[in-house]
């Protein structure tokens, strides 16, 4: 393992010396993400392993490569479980994509984003440095929180060697359910609930033919879940574990149609957005799915005018390269340049794969 | 050497430009600011000379309480115009010295600062100014059955601001997380007076999570002039068990069994026997006396799961050997258990004429050795040390007790003090888990960092704030720093 990091560092040094920018890769289940893919791959799988889990510390330490499908397997073993549920969108996905790429699945309005669970990184930065930054405790804040920035920071701030995260037990029971409502009633009812001590763990809303229906998932100690389970009514749903795994890896109908897939990020209260194209809420109403080839700037600013932004999840090769997260304002596009700056100032890690300035 | 040489001449330097213009700076104040939004007579400023860390105190050339954003923003021009550095204030209970003035500088405080601005029952936010206090939000909330969760024993007067800036956690951060974990958005000041929106209304933003690197600044990158946070449905119930423990190693043991029985209990705190004896005759709170330690654990939920729950920690502390365990009858007697708790520094305080509060974390399967080799310092410096934990966390707080009239007991403390850090670094943790590094631990860095990490955390500062104005000298120790403390203190642990 030694000899690939000191491989690493080699083809850092050179990409430097002359200029040629370096593609972070995993498994490469997340090419389709962010802006264009630039540069020499660096094949960041081949650092795999975990290097260190004990369950009783609730946390585990894990090479970048390691494939994710690898660390669930192990903490399931043990009744725990990864609580931000990062999507894999493909057999390849490693750790390191998905702590890099930031991306939370199902849980992430109740649990947690990616970031809220990394507690620590090893990272090798523009110069080839490795460096260490936060731990393997609950608690840490000694210096500047690099570790958490690193999540979602798409491999433009160095190479994530080792990543650490707080792990937490799976949940005793869950139970999904299902019931019909247009979707402001929807948008009230998940808002309403989430006011409330319920053990909600997943929510979706989505049109079906001509039924516009919102699943549930409660997950938690078997009381607290059958009082919640009376409280909401609904129809129980059959094979719900699917159901929610298909939702996470955008299996399901809605993801299948061919068009622009934006991602909203809104605040959970935001009314139903009158755009074009079809809907899917995820995350209590702060995640909404739109399917539609409407131009990019009536999305964002749809996203924006309703508090919030817009991503373009999944558009062509063209559109990519127009901008895939909404633009920044002049002085935070500026600190994020100095950042960028800190640890890769030759700008050799994944140009243009968050925003076309860096 | 000869860098940090001509860094201090020049720094000496500035120092002189700086005082032949600080008349001018203080004649610009008086425009900004009401008459009394500016102190500058000595007795004025006094009692801005130190924070919760008492044992340092530096008086500052003047402090400023500015009422509106404007304000913050003029005095921040005025103040990086002229070179001039600021220290930000919130309620000043900070422990690590995050707000004691500097040398020459401005303090900036913020405790003007104290309206909520909007309670947000259907989104679950609260929008609130910095000065506002920790319990005060939760207060305002508390009509719509939610709170604010992250509750660190100082939340009567701790301000929201300085929680953000130290990242402060409670005693019930294990399930409900720290102060990063429960803001949503900021709105900060740089130190140039330029104004930036960090974090939105939704769950995440475009770019890097600036949210993450600013929550524990420690006031090294900007002013928060406004938050917002996230509010909690308050849980239907919450019951404590308290368990007692003949040897605080058993107890140390417990702690892992609970969380490897797959509980996450909405709290999990410990004391040992000089905490639980200093808190009694303070609070009455009805501790066990003959203990050598004592743990708090919580449930909350519905009542159904609270009972599920709490009868198998019960079973969990049984079978680790509790010699007595205790449930809370009603929600008066588990105030009182907590109160106890919350109140362990102050209790402590009382017996003793000064203490040093340590801040580190470890793995919680070394507690209990830590707790041993923490009693064996105390022999060795010849003075007593109360443990109070946050021990889900694996969160230390053992309190030295000394007398600083005492000649040579603060230097005792704190070299007492440092080799727990130091061993927190070597058992795989950290020196500071809530607190902060402040002044008090910035030689420790040296212990914990090697000097390219430190460099990177020099090169983040200078992205915010390029002639480091906003509390100086805290927090990142310079290259310099470090080569005298390795030359005195113990030599850094290779990771
Ligand atoms: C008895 C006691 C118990 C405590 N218990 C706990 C506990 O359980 N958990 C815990 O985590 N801490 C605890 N603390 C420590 C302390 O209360 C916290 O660190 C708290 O967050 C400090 O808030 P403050 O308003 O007093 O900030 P201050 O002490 O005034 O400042 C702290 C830091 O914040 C910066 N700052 C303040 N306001 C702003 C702002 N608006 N913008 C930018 N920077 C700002 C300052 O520059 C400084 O660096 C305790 C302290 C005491 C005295």
């Amino acid at each position: 393992m030694r000899e690939i990091v000191s491989e690493f560092a080699r083809r850092i040094h050179r990409a430097a010396l002359e200029r040629v920018p370096l593609r972070l890769r995993g498994g490469g289940s997340k090419d389709f993400y962010g802006g264009p893919l630039l540069g020499e791959i660096l094949d960041t799988g081949c650092y795999a392993g975990i290097v260190a889990y004990d369950p009783t510390e609730l946390v585990i330490t894990a090479r970048c490569g390691t494939p994710l499908r690898e660390i669930e397997a192990v903490l399931a073993a043990q009744g725990q479980m990864l609580a931000f549920e990062p999507p894999h969108f493909g057999a390849g996905a490693t750790l390191g994509g998905a702590i890099a790429s930031g991306l939370a699945g199902p849980r992430r309005a109740t649990a947690g984003s990616v970031r809220d669970f990394v507690l620590g990184v090893k990272l090798m930065d523009g110069h080839g440095e490795v460096m260490n930054f936060g731990g393997q405790v609950m608690k840490n804040v000694a210096g500047f929180d690099v570790s958490r920035l690193m999540a979602g920071a798409l491999g433009t701030l160095g190479v994530l060697l080792e990543i650490s995260l707080k792990v937490l037990p799976r949940p005793a029971t869950e139970t999904t359910l299902r019931l019909e409502a247009q979707q402001g009633k929807a948008l009230e009812l998940m808002n309403g609930w989430a006011g409330r001590p319920l053990p909600i763990s997943a929510t979706c809303w989505a049109a079906r033919d001509d039924e516009e229906l919102l699943t549930l998932r409660l997950s938690g100690a078997h009381a607290a879940v059958a009082a919640a389970r009376g409280l909401i009514g609904g129809e129980s749903v059959d094979d719900a574990p699917a159901f929610w795994d298909e939702l996470r890896e955008q299996r399901t109908a809605f993801f299948a149609v061919g068009i622009p897939l934006w991602r909203l990020s809104l605040p959970s209260v935001a009314p139903p957005l009158v755009l074009p194209g079809a809907q899917l809420i995820e995350w209590g109403g702060s995640q909404r799915w739109l399917a539609c080839d409407a131009p990019a700037e009536l999305v964002r600013t749809g996203a924006a005018k309703a508090g919030g932004h817009a991503t373009l999840f999944r558009g062509g090769i063209e559109a990519r390269a127009a901008g895939v997260f909404q633009d920044l304002p002049a002085p935070l596009m500026a600190l994020h340049k100095k950042l960028k700056q800190a640890f890769d100032p030759v700008g050799i890690f994944n140009p243009g794969r968050m925003f076309r300035e860096f | 050497m000869d860098m940090d040489k001509q860094r201090d001449n020049l720094a000496e330097h500035a120092v002189v430009v700086a005082s032949t213009a600080i008349a001018g700076v203080i004649k610009a104040l008086h425009r900004i600011l009401p008459e009394e939004g500016l102190l500058v007579a000595e007795e004025e400023a006094r009692p801005y000379e130190c924070d919760g860390l008492t044992a340092y105190r530096q008086l500052p050339l003047l402090v400023v309480l500015p009422e509106s954003e404007s304000q913050v923003v003029a005095i921040l021009k005025l103040c990086s115009e002229a070179k001039l550095p600021v220290v930000i204030r919130g309620a000043g209970t900070g422990l690590s010295g995050g707000a004691t003035p500097v040398e020459n500088g401005v303090v900036l405080s913020l405790a003007k600062f104290m309206r909520i601005l909007e309670v947000d029952p259907l989104a679950r936010t609260a929008r609130v100014q910095p000065g506002v206090r920790n319990l005060a939000i939760s207060e305002a909330a508390a009509g719509h059955g939610l709170y604010y969760a992250p509750d660190p024993s100082s939340q009567i007067a701790c301000t929201i601001g300085g929680n953000i800036a130290e990242n402060s956690g409670g005693v019930h951060c294990l399930k409900y997380g720290l102060t990063v974990h429960n803001v949503l958005s900021l709105r900060l000041a740089l130190i140039d007076g330029e104004v930036i929106e960090i974090g939105c209304g939704a769950l995440d933003s475009p770019g890097y999570d600036l949210l993450a690197l600013l929550i524990g600044s420690e006031g090294m990158l900007g002013v928060v002039l406004e938050a917002t946070v996230k509010l909690t449905p308050k849980p239907q119930l919450a019951q404590v068990v308290m368990a007692s423990f003949a040897d605080v190693v058993t107890a140390g043991n417990a702690v892992a069994r609970i969380i490897a029985a797959g509980i996450i209990p909405a709290g999990l705190e410990m004391m040992d026997k000089a905490a639980t004896a200093a808190v009694e005759d303070f609070v009455h709170a009805g501790y066990d006396l003959a203990a050598a330690a004592i743990l708090l654990a919580e449930s909350d939920g519905t009542p159904e799961e609270v009972a599920e729950e709490i009868s198998a920690m019960r079973a969990v502390l049984e079978a680790s050997g509790a010699t007595d365990i205790r449930i809370s009858a009603d929600e008066a007697e588990r105030l009182r258990f907590w109160a106890g708790r919350k109140a362990a520094f102050p209790a402590v305080g009382r017996i003793t004429p000064d203490y040093l509060c340590m801040d580190g974390t470890i793995p919680r399967k070394r507690v209990a050795e830590m707790l041993t080799r923490i009693n064996e310092f105390s022999e060795e410096y010849g003075l007593r040390c109360a443990n109070v934990f946050h021990a889900g966390d694996g969160n230390l707080h053992p309190l030295i007790m000394f007398d600083a009239n005492v000649p040579g007991e603060l230097e005792r403390a704190t070299s007492f003090g440092a080799k727990i850090l130091e061993l927190s670094v070597e058992m795989g943790g950290t020196i500071t888990g809530e607190h902060g590094v402040g002044i008090e631990k910035v030689k420790q860095m040296c212990v914990q960092f090697s000097a390219t990490e430190l460099a990177l955390f020099h090169a983040l500062k200078g992205a915010f704030d390029p002639h480091a104005l906003l509390n100086p000298g805290k927090a990142v120790p310079t290259p310099r720093h470090c080569s005298e403390y390795r030359l005195t203190g113990t030599p850094r642990a290779q990771p």
